[in-house]
Parts: structure tokens; C-alpha cells; sequence
């Protein structure tokens, strides 16, 4: 076995990280050296809590270290742990505070007009994730890790979940493909995550590995609490299969993630998306048909806030309910335009009154003016005017306004 | 001589010295308190009789011309920073010293930059005794490691002007790097290869300064046109190659921000000057270069063009973006301190409403008024801020000098000052139990803008009351620390010895602050 770990990140443009080089040895005390930019305000904190880990791990002769670009207590914790567990083999888990703010459910049927994919092992850009108010955050362990950071990006997710401010966003992570993305979830699942995005999804079995796995997990450690499914379809085969996907228990909304699938069909992605057409189309169709949500693939060119609102018109009208976003300055634009505008409001705002008062009435029939009005359409409207509330873009009390104008 | 002599705790509850390099300083006293009576400093007279009646100037070097002013131990010497991190005069100004031997120079340099760091070799050798100005990066670093000869003094734009005015900085030589000029002294900065806009910082210098050289790589033919520095006040001028690196003139941090975090700042800063009525048709603004300050500038841009207004009079560094809403009217004047990019140089030259200002006109302290308490509303930064809203511009939390004052405390004196910050950086809080050091007063910051709330200065009850029922996340400052403590942890104070190294000088000369010596 090696006797010297690195993890963590160092160098140009690396912040709010730290590198961690860890020698466990025979004799000779723990020594630790401190390079941190921090030093004068945290330099007897870092050290205290650096000896607390090496004693939980019964480690007494250690030369550690530690390189800090301004870290805070979860992502040095993390970094020490993930080293010393591939040093040691210990599976022990060092776990910082659970902030009670973070101890919430989501609906099944919440909004989810946005989710903001972070890195897993990049702890600058989850620090103020939840300010930029998406609706869900999505720490992600599979894409954007390196393979070689795999394993200590685990630790940074699972301390993100426990001490980060996730400030009311739905807690979210993508685990890998099933099915190495099981192991993942030992990480998570006690910790909770609201909802797991299980990518390059093909078939309503690996869902059921991964409901199982949780099931598991759940159970041992005496948890309750739904944990959602987010499946992402990124192939023909997925796309072929994505009813039964839908339908799989726990499973809230269907993504589609066109990188892949393009690649997968051959061709390459535009923003024009007619290549994309039908498999968007089917998956639309099979969440609809599921009565789950249909989530559309990120928009990658982050600094086209125009072509990004064409996008989310697009997808908007092909029956999608939400988007990934890469970047915050997405969240405002996707949500503004998947939110219903002031034509769609007023629409609905006549049709539910309509309805209101027919009932009032014990009308069995809903006009407006001189036509019929099917309940679907009924449903629609109100579901119009919610999303607005929700949005702030309409009083709750609207209907008072709407009788006094 | 000692650094300094005569601890005292000043109004403000820190601990100066009232003997600074063997000279008189009196204490802060408070905003507004200190009433300096007597007559201003008076230059030599002088005489046509000593000068060529056909106003050439013109001298071989900058060490003919140093000679010929009578450079001895122990003099002053000024420099300005129009040409910021491109500047390259300031350093040869000393080469030229150094080779003639002299000793004890005080350098007072209205600004240092990274690009002059070189001459450390002079403060370590005793070429230079102290710096008055600004002491950033690695001056910074020497200075704050004990390692200057005498005691460094900072001051703001406005307390330079004020100091020179007053006679408590006496210049003996001032050396004014000019992008154009004439053999007879005049000299502009709005065009040449070295065009940097204005040279409003020298204008004290060149008023009273016993000698002064002005130092060209564009002489034209008299008259240059226009003056914005009198050859009346000129004894010599001399031609180099090169003044300045103009790439480096224009610095590269006057781009908007792409930083989320820090857009959320600006929109929230322009979103709480809009509900507090600040933004109106005939207002006025001034925003520093930062990235944050000119998306605060985009973000008034667009109310005004949607809202069908204009602002009066914009003050401060111009840039593209400032010049692009003069031209596209929405707003009259720009009140220019110092020109930021090409674009601002361009305008400047161009624009009738683009005008030319200097810290006499802008922030003079001992003055009958300045434009700086005129202003409507001002963004500025700070490294850290106290529970009483006294802020820190000058030195990192562990003690080190980091940045000038610029104009910071002059435009403290706005109708709404507000600094923009982030909470945190990386794991240092921004907001304090006490500031490392105190460069502004906490009665004159009135609202603290953080990405994850904003604090009003408890003075400012009609900024308060503007705000009831609004969806801005106002919170206390106390919350806000709070906050940033939970996420980070509680900061230690830095551990710094008993040693002071540099002054900190208010607008009126006083002494605010002194900073100590860090401990290696």
C-alpha cells in the first residue's frame, strides 16, 4: 500500500480549495505545515481541526501538507478524509454538521424550470450556488470529475450536502452511470438528497437498481423521506425507452441530454435543434403521458443570453417544463421565459374565474363569453395562474383585483 | 530622527502618533472638527530674468535637469501615476538620484504602482527615506515588513492636494511625465503615444512645488494646446523616448464583471438605488473601475434609456461605457478625475460634456467645497468593514498594505455612499468586529451591498424608511457578520507588533490610523 496521498486542488485559479500530501509513518508524531492564505485569521482553527481528524482516525505519526487557497472547514475535512481513507483503507466517515436548514423534503410536482450543474469537486462554485435561487442544485459526480478525482470528489459532495447552504433549492446530485453509480450513492443518500439524476439512462432496470440501492441505504440507516429520480435519456436506445423510464417509481421528470445523443445518432448538435426534434418530441410525450415533468438539456454557449431565451421558447413550446443551466446568469432567463407571460396569465385568469363562478353557480357547463370550455383546458389555467403566484408574476388574491377592475 | 514620537488615542479610539518622520501631526478629530487657521504654503517667487526669454525649456536628461534644480539630501520629490502601471519616469527620476549620490529622498508620488517596485534597491540603500502616497504590492510588502527608513504616509487624492496646499507636503521638485508638450512647459495628456487623458493629479505639484520638470516623449511646437498644465509653473522640460507603455496605461480592469456573484452585487446595489428614489431624471453618480462598479453603471444606463431620463453629471475614472452613455445623452457631463481606457482619452479630446477635473476641483478637503459631497451616489470598495461601519481600504486582514486610498475618502462625502462587497473572499469576511485598519468613518458609509443581503448605516432612517415593505434583503450588520461567520468560521485578529510603519491621513491632514508592522 502507498504511503503517500495527494488530493485536493492547488495552483493559478484555484480558490476557496486545498491540497492535501499526506505521509502516514511508523514514529515521529503528526507534524503539519501550513501554507494558507488565511494563516492570520484561521491558520490555529485549520491546525486544531487537522488534529481532531488524525485523532478520530487514530493517527498518530503523520507528516502532513496542506496547501489552502481559503478552504472552508467542510472541503479541508473533506480533502484530509479522502487522503487519509486511500492510505489507510479506514471507511470511518469524519462527518461535519448537518445545518438543520438543510433538512427539507420537495414535492413531487415542484417547479423545476432550473437546475444548476456544479462540478462535485470544485468547491469555489458551490459556495454561492444557492444565492442565484435556481430551483434545484446538481452536484455532479459524473461528467464534470476528472476519473482520477473521483473518489475524493464523494467526500466533497456528501460535506457540501451536510454544511453548505443550499438555501431552499431542491438538493440534487448526479451520481455515474449505472452501474458504477451505485457506489456513489452510500455517499448521499444519508445525507439528504432530495433528488438523484441518474445518467445515460436506457431502461426502467437500472432505475430499479438504483430504487433498490436507496431502499438499502434507507433502511440501514433508518431514514425516511422520498428520494426522487431524475433520469437522463442521452441515447437512441434511451430515447426508444423512455415510457418505461417515465413510469419508473420515484421517477419525477425525464431529462434529455443531447450531447450524447447526438453523438450517439451520429450527427452534431445546432442550435436550431432539428436533429434533436424527434427524441426531444418522444421523451415530451412519454413524461406527459407519465405525468412527470419534461426536463430539456443545457444550453451551452454562456454568454448568449439571446440565443438561450430562443431556446427556452422553443422548448417551452414543445412541452418541456424546464432546463439545465451551467452558469447562474442562466437561471433568471430560463425562468422568465418558461414562466407564463402576461397573454397566458390574462388567458387563464378569465377561464378559472369562468370556472369559479360556474360552479358557484352549479353550472355544469364552463362558457366564456360565446364558447365552451373543456376541462382540460380548465386544468391548464389554473395551473397557469399557480406557476404565476408562485413566480410572484400574479397576487395570490388576484381574484379580488380581477372582480373590482 | 525616530519614525515617530507622541502615541495618542484619537477620536476615533486608535492609537497614533502625533510626531511623524520629526514632523507636527495632529490626531483625527473627527468629521468636520478640525479648523486650520493661518495663510496657505506660499512657492518662491520667481523671475522671468532667470528664464529664456524664448521659452525653451528644454534640457538634455532627467539628471541635467534634477542637477540644475539643486536635488540635495533630503529633499522631496513627487511623481504621478497618469500612466498607472505603464509609467516609465518614476523610476528614472531615482536612477538619476542614486547616481548622483544623493540621500534621505522623501518620494511622493501621488500613486505607486507594481512598476515600481524597483525601487526598493533605493529605500533599501537610504536613497529614499519614506514614501508619502500610496505603498501597493511589493512597496506594500516592504513597507509593512518594517523595512523603509522612515514612516510612510497615505493619504487620499484630495488630502494630497490638501497637504501640498496647506504646506504639510512641501515638494521641492515635482517631475510631471506629460504625454504632449512644449518646450515651454505646457503640457496636456489627452493625446501622444502616451496619452493617458488628464494630469490632474500634478496640478497641486505644478502650483507649488519649488522646482518642477516636465518630462515629454511628445514635444510639439508651442503652444501645446490645450494647457492643462501652465508652463508658467515649468523650469524644465526634457524629451525622452518613451514615457509610458500605453497598453499598460489603459489597464485591463475596466471590463463589466462575468462574475455571477458579483453581478448580483451590482444589480442589487442598482435595484436599491431605484426603490430608494436615487435613480431620477437629473441625478448624479460616480463608480470606480471595478467590474462591479460598471455593471452598476450598465445597469443605471438602462433604467434611465427605459425610463426616457438622464443623469446631470457623472463623476470619476471615464470609461467605454461612461462615454457611451454621454454620447447617447444619458447624461450631460462627465466630471473626469482620471480616463480609464482609450475610449475615455478619445472622448475626452472630442466631447464638449466630457471635462477635465483634477482634486482641487473634485475633493480638496480645505476648499470652499468640493464636487465630491455633491454627488448623488457613490460605489466603492473596501477590504473590510467594522459592526460600526467603519471601513478599511488599505491593508489585507493580516496586516499587510494592499491599495492606495485613491480618491476613496474624499468621496465618502457623497449624499449615499455605498460599498458593494461580497460577503466573504474566499474564507476571509469582509465584515468585522474591528477593522485591521480605519480609513473611513463609519458616520459617513451608508449602506453595505452583499450578495446575500444588504445593511443600511442605522443613521440613514430615510434610506430605512424608503425601504419598508421592499423584497430587498435588508438585514442588519451584526446578522450580516453573523452570517458570514457561520459559513466561514470566526476570524482571529491578526497578531502584529507594537512597531508602526505608516500614517494614515483623513482629508484634513489629521491622522485617522497608523499601521503596524507585521510580525514574519
Amino acid at each position: 500500500m502507498a504511503t503517500i496521498a495527494t488530493t485536493g486542488n492547488k495552483g493559478k485559479g484555484i480558490r476557496s480549495d486545498c491540497h492535501v500530501t499526506l505521509e502516514i509513518r511508523q514514529s515521529g508524531g503528526i507534524e503539519i505545515q501550513l501554507v494558507s492564505k488565511v494563516k492570520a485569521m484561521y491558520g490555529d482553527s485549520i491546525l486544531r481541526l487537522c488534529n481532531e481528524i488524525f485523532r478520530f482516525y487514530n493517527i498518530s505519526d503523520a507528516s502532513l501538507l496542506l496547501e489552502d487557497s481559503g478552504a472552508l472547514e467542510l472541503v479541508i475535512a473533506a480533502r484530509l478524509e479522502a487522503a487519509i481513507r486511500q492510505l489507510t483503507g479506514n471507511t470511518k466517515e469524519y462527518l461535519p454538521e448537518f445545518l438543520p436548514q438543510n433538512n427539507y423534503q420537495t414535492a413531487r410536482d415542484r417547479d423545476r424550470f432550473s437546475r444548476l450543474y456544479l462540478p462535485g469537486n470544485s468547491p469555489s462554485l458551490m459556495i454561492n450556488a444557492g444565492i442565484h435561487k435556481p430551483n434545484g442544485i446538481i452536484l455532479d459526480l459524473e461528467d464534470a470529475v476528472a476519473v482520477s478525482k473521483k473518489a475524493e470528489a464523494r467526500f466533497l459532495v456528501r460535506n457540501a450536502l451536510r454544511s453548505l447552504d443550499f438555501y431552499g433549492a431542491e438538493r440534487m446530485v448526479r451520481i455515474n452511470q449505472v452501474p458504477a453509480g451505485l457506489a456513489d450513492l452510500d455517499y448521499i443518500i444519508p445525507h439528504n438528497v432530495n433528488l438523484v439524476l441518474v445518467p445515460k439512462c436506457e431502461s426502467a432496470e437500472q432505475l430499479k437498481l438504483v430504487n433498490e440501492n436507496i431502499e438499502k441505504i434507507k433502511k440501514e440507516k433508518g431514514i425516511g423521506g422520498n428520494v426522487w429520480l431524475m433520469p437522463i435519456i442521452e441515447s437512441a436506445l434511451g430515447v426508444l425507452k423512455a415510457l418505461e423510464i417515465a413510469t419508473s417509481p420515484n421517477v419525477v421528470s425525464v431529462a434529455i441530454g443531447l450531447e450524447d445523443y447526438t453523438a450517439d445518432l451520429g450527427t452534431r448538435r445546432t442550435n436550431e435543434g432539428n436533429e434533436s426534434f424527434f427524441a426531444r418530441s418522444m421523451v415530451v410525450n412519454a413524461c406527459k403521458a407519465a405525468g412527470v415533468q419534461a426536463i430539456d438539456s443545457v444550453f451551452s454557449d454562456i454568454a448568449d443570453m439571446e440565443a438561450l431565451k430562443q431556446t427556452v421558447l422553443r422548448s417551452k413550446a414543445l412541452g418541456f417544463d424546464g432546463m439545465g443551466c451551467i452558469h447562474p446568469r442562466q437561471i433568471r432567463v430560463i425562468h422568465d421565459n418558461f414562466a407564463p407571460d402576461e397573454a397566458e396569465i390574462d388567458k387563464a385568469k378569465k377561464i378559472v374565474n369562468a370556472f369559479i363562478e360556474a360552479t358557484e353557480k352549479g353550472l355544469g357547463v364552463v362558457s366564456l363569453g360565446t364558447k365552451m370550455i373543456d376541462p382540460p383546458v380548465v386544468k391548464r389555467a389554473q395551473h397557469t395562474i399557480n406557476l404565476a403566484v408562485s413566480m410572484g408574476k400574479l397576487n395570490a388574491d388576484w381574484r379580488n383585483e380581477f372582480l373590482t377592475v | 530622527m525616530s519614525k515617530y514620537d507622541k502615541l495618542t488615542t484619537n477620536a476615533i479610539g486608535r492609537v497614533v502618533p502625533q510626531i511623524i518622520n520629526g514632523k507636527e501631526a495632529v490626531p483625527y478629530l473627527g468629521v468636520g472638527k478640525f479648523r486650520p487657521t493661518g495663510r496657505k504654503y506660499a512657492p518662491l517667487i520667481s523671475t522671468c530674468a532667470d528664464y529664456p526669454e524664448d521659452g525653451n525649456k528644454v534640457t538634455g536628461s532627467i539628471r541635467e535637469a534634477l542637477e540644475k534644480c539643486g536635488l540635495k539630501d533630503g529633499m522631496t520629490i513627487s511623481t504621478h501615476h497618469h500612466f498607472r502601471n505603464g509609467d516609465l519616469v518614476g523610476n528614472q527620476v531615482f536612477d538619476a538620484a542614486a547616481e548622483l549620490g544623493v540621500k534621505n529622498l522623501t518620494w511622493a508620488p501621488s500613486a505607486s504602482f507594481e512598476c515600481h517596485s524597483p525601487l526598493i534597491k533605493y529605500l533599501e540603500d537610504g536613497t529614499i527615506h519614506h514614501i508619502e502616497g500610496s505603498m501597493n504590492g511589493a512597496l506594500g510588502k516592504f513597507t509593512t515588513e518594517g523595512g523603509m527608513l522612515g514612516m510612510g504616509i497615505l493619504r487620499s487624492h484630495g488630502g494630497r492636494y490638501q497637504a501640498i496646499q496647506d504646506g504639510d507636503l512641501h515638494v521641492d521638485i515635482a517631475v510631471i511625465a506629460a504625454p504632449t508638450a512644449d518646450a515651454f512647459g505646457n503640457a496636456t495628456g489627452d493625446r501622444g503615444p502616451a496619452a493617458c487623458g488628464l494630469l490632474g493629479f500634478a496640478l497641486a505639484d505644478s502650483q507649488y512645488a519649488d522646482k518642477v520638470i516636465v518630462v515629454t516623449d511628445n514635444l510639439v511646437p508651442f503652444p501645446c494646446v490645450p494647457w492643462q498644465i501652465h508652463g508658467n509653473y515649468v523650469d524644465h522640460v526634457v524629451v525622452l523616448d518613451r514615457v509610458g507603455i500605453p497598453e499598460k496605461i489603459v489597464s485591463g480592469t475596466t471590463e463589466i464583471t462575468k462574475s455571477p456573484d458579483r453581478l448580483l452585487l451590482a444589480e442589487l446595489t442598482a435595484q436599491f438605488c431605484d426603490e430608494t428614489g436615487i435613480v431620477r431624471d437629473g441625478f448624479s453618480f460616480q463608480a470606480g473601475a471595478g467590474g462591479t462598479a460598471l455593471s452598476i453603471g450598465i445597469y443605471f444606463a438602462e433604467m434611465l434609456r427605459k425610463r426616457g431620463m438622464k443623469a446631470r453629471f457623472a463623476r470619476g475614472g471615464s470609461n467605454k461605457y461612461l462615454v457611451k452613455m454621454l454620447e447617447e445623452g444619458l447624461v450631460d457631463y462627465i466630471l473626469d478625475g482620471q480616463t480609464f481606457d482609450l475610449e475615455g482619452v478619445r472622448s475626452m479630446r472630442e466631447n464638449p460634456g466630457h471635462l477635465n477635473t483634477s482634486p482641487f476641483t473634485s475633493y480638496n478637503y480645505h476648499g470652499k467645497g468640493n464636487f465630491a459631497s455633491m454627488v448623488d451616489v457613490v460605489i466603492l470598495g473596501a477590504t473590510e468593514v467594522d459592526i460600526n461601519f467603519n471601513a478599511n481600504v488599505v491593508t489585507h486582514s493580516d496586516g499587510y498594505l494592499l491599495h492606495g486610498i485613491g480618491g476613496w475618502m474624499n468621496c465618502l462625502f457623497s449624499k449615499c455612499v455605498i460599498l458593494p462587497i461580497p460577503l466573504f473572499r474566499d474564507r476571509m469576511p469582509v465584515i468585522r468586529d474591528q477593522v485591521t485598519t480605519i480609513c473611513g468613518p463609519g458616520e459617513l458609509i451608508d449602506v453595505i451591498v452583499t450578495e446575500r443581503g444588504i445593511a443600511i448605516n442605522p443613521l440613514r432612517t430615510d434610506l430605512i424608511d424608503k425601504l419598508k415593505g421592499s423584497s430587498l434583503p435588508i438585514k442588519s450588520i451584526h446578522q450580516l457578520k453573523e452570517e458570514a461567520e457561520r459559513i466561514c468560521g470566526k476570524p482571529s485578529l491578526p497578531v502584529l507588533s507594537d512597531e508602526f510603519i505608516a500614517a494614515i491621513k483623513w482629508v484634513d491632514g489629521t491622522v485617522i490610523d497608523a499601521v503596524r508592522k507585521v510580525i514574519i
